[in-house]
């Protein structure tokens, strides 16, 4: 008799249902959209951050330690440098697949004719075989996306002969009048090299003095075969919390063995430092803290945007839940008391209109979360211009958000019936 | 032997006394018509008799028990086992079919049986009529629908409000027919109404003004407008034992009158109790 008072209830009166179905769908929806994005805006905020430059440096750990100490630009310590042949290693940390792109550098003072310069050798666009088996292909072309090539273009260090390439800022180009296809000589104590200048550059800052070449082309010039004197990598984080302060200002040793675990293995930028200096002899990774910072800010704050969103979505949701179901309970007066006239018990009468609201919620539930999907792609396309993925965690979510919303929705129709008198509904008492 | 014994009864909303002091006893089997204007108190008394109110003072026992102090819980349970409610709007759920109407009483009152829902619907006249909506019958078939479910559980006693007052008078008989097997059947009856007609046909008649008993009457001819009602009209509104309105001639209740009254539900008490033994012996409680 249960399941047909059900089917009644939901065949014949498939205009009420479908109304709080509805209802509960754009809750849902809301709901599944919102938490997608939230869960993916991280990545999608990162890889927006990206564009502004490495949140990471690595560099010798006396160089670094100098630096702090007499606060000295790093290019006058040059005893310290770091191994070329393991750069390839910092693919291979605990949180690898977060290291979108890393390039190294080695810098030394140049002479060209009478004047003296910057030259900073670099990868551009370097192809890396792994040990894993995949390759890679970053460069200082991803982490300066900020440049404005005036002229020419970047320098393709796949191409023969680009190690006698260079590329030189706006400043220096003024003031040496380089021009695309000029050949400039640079020399140090240790040889010359002429290099033709494939792209000028404005930076907007200090670098519009420099010259970037190849890698191996500034070695030989500053008679470091092999070494390199820092790198810069750009790495997914996650914004810092309590546990990741502590370990950043106490180091990871003040952790408990737990605490250690989870830090360890969750991305923020101190833990990825941290997986960089085990695999990098002698070096010392430090966030860039105003990167990092930034990007833990933008994502606190979208993150709390979308929260908001979310509650406030489904505070809407229930109270239009709490107006529909608390009206069908109104209008099911008579049949509600009509119930109760004939023996039934406040609970048999609850458990009735409960089931009915509750596979009315599943329905648009079901439904909401899959419209949802569909508004979380729309989001991810217009605001991000890539697709939102869709997270299992969302699923349990949106299902327990729905149930607390039709259940605190359905209250005041609950205490409308608890209270419900068949003589006053029946009679009109 | 008295199955309702209403003891100095009043019921008080506010400064409004709807029932003032009322005493009234019920034998088992007896048909009892309630009558007055509007405002009376017809409905309060019904309603307190129905288990669906309490009294703000006096003692109401039905069978023995004292329902103006039993709780909420306890109202429902009697009001379950004992009581079957007619209603002027019929009250049926509007999306559940005249037997799933039917079954329903039963699924409160211990476990849902179609075979005897649909016995219950042909016994009214209905058994064509069992998988329709209330919004696919008419008027006197939705009131029949909610004898059927009155019936369902065999109830001690009928309390049936207004029972006729949206019904033509082609139904009313039919209503009324109904009522008479009833009442044959031994059921205890009690019938709240405007309709002088209605309460004609019943035992006796209870009048009520501004929530007093002001006048009781009996009807002397009730055995014999009974029998020639049964006699007639049967075929005629399609119902296995039926018979058709009469007019009636009541008096003031007599000590004659009472003693044959007496008799008669002594013989009804009897017939009812060895019908109810049957029922509870065949189904289980939920």
């Amino acid at each position: 008799m249960f399941f047909r008072m059900l089917r009644g209830a939901f065949f014949r009166q498939k205009g009420k249902m479908l109304m709080i179905a509805f209802t509960i769908m754009l809750g849902a929806s809301l709901a599944t959209a919102m938490l997608n994005v939230m869960f993916d805006v991280g990545d999608k905020v990162n890889q927006e951050l990206k564009a502004y430059g490495a949140n990471i440096t690595v560099k010798p750990k006396n160089s670094s330690i100098i630096e702090e100490m007499y606060d000295i630009d790093e290019s006058d310590v040059k005893s310290a440098h770091l191994k070329e042949d393991e750069l390839g290693n910092i693919k291979t940390i605990f949180w690898a697949f977060n290291i979108v792109d890393y390039t190294p550098f080695i810098d030394t003072r140049v002479r060209i004719g009478e004047d003296e310069a910057k030259l900073v050798g670099t990868w551009f666009n370097h192809h890396m075989e792994l040990a894993t088996g995949e390759t890679l292909d970053t460069g200082i072309a991803n982490l300066r996306t900020w440049w404005d090539l005036t002229e020419g273009n970047w320098l393709d260090e796949q191409k023969q002969g680009s190690e006698n390439e260079a590329m030189v800022g706006k400043l220096l180009a003024e003031k040496e009048n380089l021009r695309i296809g000029s050949t400039i000589t640079v020399s140090t104590d240790n040889g010359s090299r002429q290099l033709r200048v494939i792209g000028i550059y404005d930076a907007g800052g200090d670098e519009d003095d420099y010259i970037y070449t190849t890698l191996p082309a500034a070695q030989q010039l500053a008679d470091c075969s092999g070494l390199i004197s820092s790198i810069e990598v750009s790495a997914l984080t996650t914004p810092d919390n309590e546990l990741s302060r502590k370990a950043a200002k106490n180091g990871p040793e003040s952790l408990s063995v737990t605490d250690y675990e989870t830090w360890y293995c969750t991305a923020y930028v101190s833990s990825i430092c941290y997986q960089i200096q085990e695999v990098i002899t002698n070096s010392v990774a430090a966030p860039v803290r105003q990167v990092a910072e930034s990007e833990g800010a933008i994502m606190d704050k979208t993150q709390l945007l979308m929260i908001l969103i979310t509650i406030f979505s489904l505070i809407g949701s229930a109270l239009g839940i709490s107006n529909l179901v608390t009206a069908s309970v109104m209008e099911r007066s008579n049949e509600i008391g009509l119930m109760k006239a004939i023996g039934a018990k406040d609970s048999s009468v609850l458990g009735v209109v409960l089931t009915e609201i509750m596979l009315t919620a599943v329905v648009g539930g079901v439904a909401g979360y899959f419209a949802g999907y569909g508004f979380a792609q729309i989001i991810g396309q217009s605001v991000f211009g890539s697709e939102i993925e869709m997270k299992l965690m969302v699923v349990p979510i949106v299902a327990v958000l729905i149930t607390a919303v039709t259940l605190a929705g359905s209250l005041p129709a609950i205490r409308m019936l608890l209270r419900l008198r068949p003589a006053e509904v029946l009679h009109g008492r | 032997m008295s199955l309702l014994e209403i003891k100095g009864v009043s019921k008080i909303y506010g400064s409004l006394k709807a029932l003032d002091n009322v005493s009234l006893t019920v034998d088992t089997g007896e048909w009892v018509a309630i009558m007055g204007p509007s405002g009376s108190g017809k409905s309060t008394m019904m309603n307190i008799i129905g288990c669906m109110d309490k009294a703000s003072l006096g003692e109401v026992l039905l069978d023995d028990v004292d329902i103006s102090k039993v709780s909420s819980k306890k109202l429902t349970e009697i009001r379950r086992d004992k009581i079957g409610l007619i209603f002027q709007q019929f009250h049926l759920v509007n999306y559940l079919t005249a037997v799933e109407n039917v079954m329903l009483a039963q699924y409160y009152h211990s476990m849902p049986d179609e075979k005897e829902a649909l016995e219950a619907l042909e016994r009214v006249g209905l058994a064509d009529r069992a998988k329709h909506l209330p919004s696919q019958l008419s008027g006197g078939e939705q009131q029949r629908v909610c004898i059927a479910r009155a019936l369902i559980n065999h109830p001690e006693i009928i309390l049936a409000d207004e029972p006729t007052g949206n019904l033509d008078e082609a139904n009313e008989n039919i209503v009324l027919d109904l009522f008479r097997q009833l009442h044959n059947e031994g059921t205890t009856l009690i019938v709240v109404t405007h309709d002088p007609e209605v309460a004609e046909v019943a035992q006796r008649t209870i009048i009520l003004d501004h929530g007093k008993l002001v006048k009781e009457v009996m009807n002397e001819n009730f055995n014999s407008q009974n029998a020639a009602a049964n006699n007639s009209g049967s075929q005629e509104n399609g119902i296995s034992d039926s018979g058709s309105k009469k007019s009636a001639e009541t008096t003031e209740e007599n000590p004659e009158a009472k003693k044959e009254k007496a008799e008669d539900n002594g013989r009804k008490a009897d017939a009812m109790k060895a019908r109810g033994k049957t029922r509870k012996g065949s189904k289980s409680k939920k």
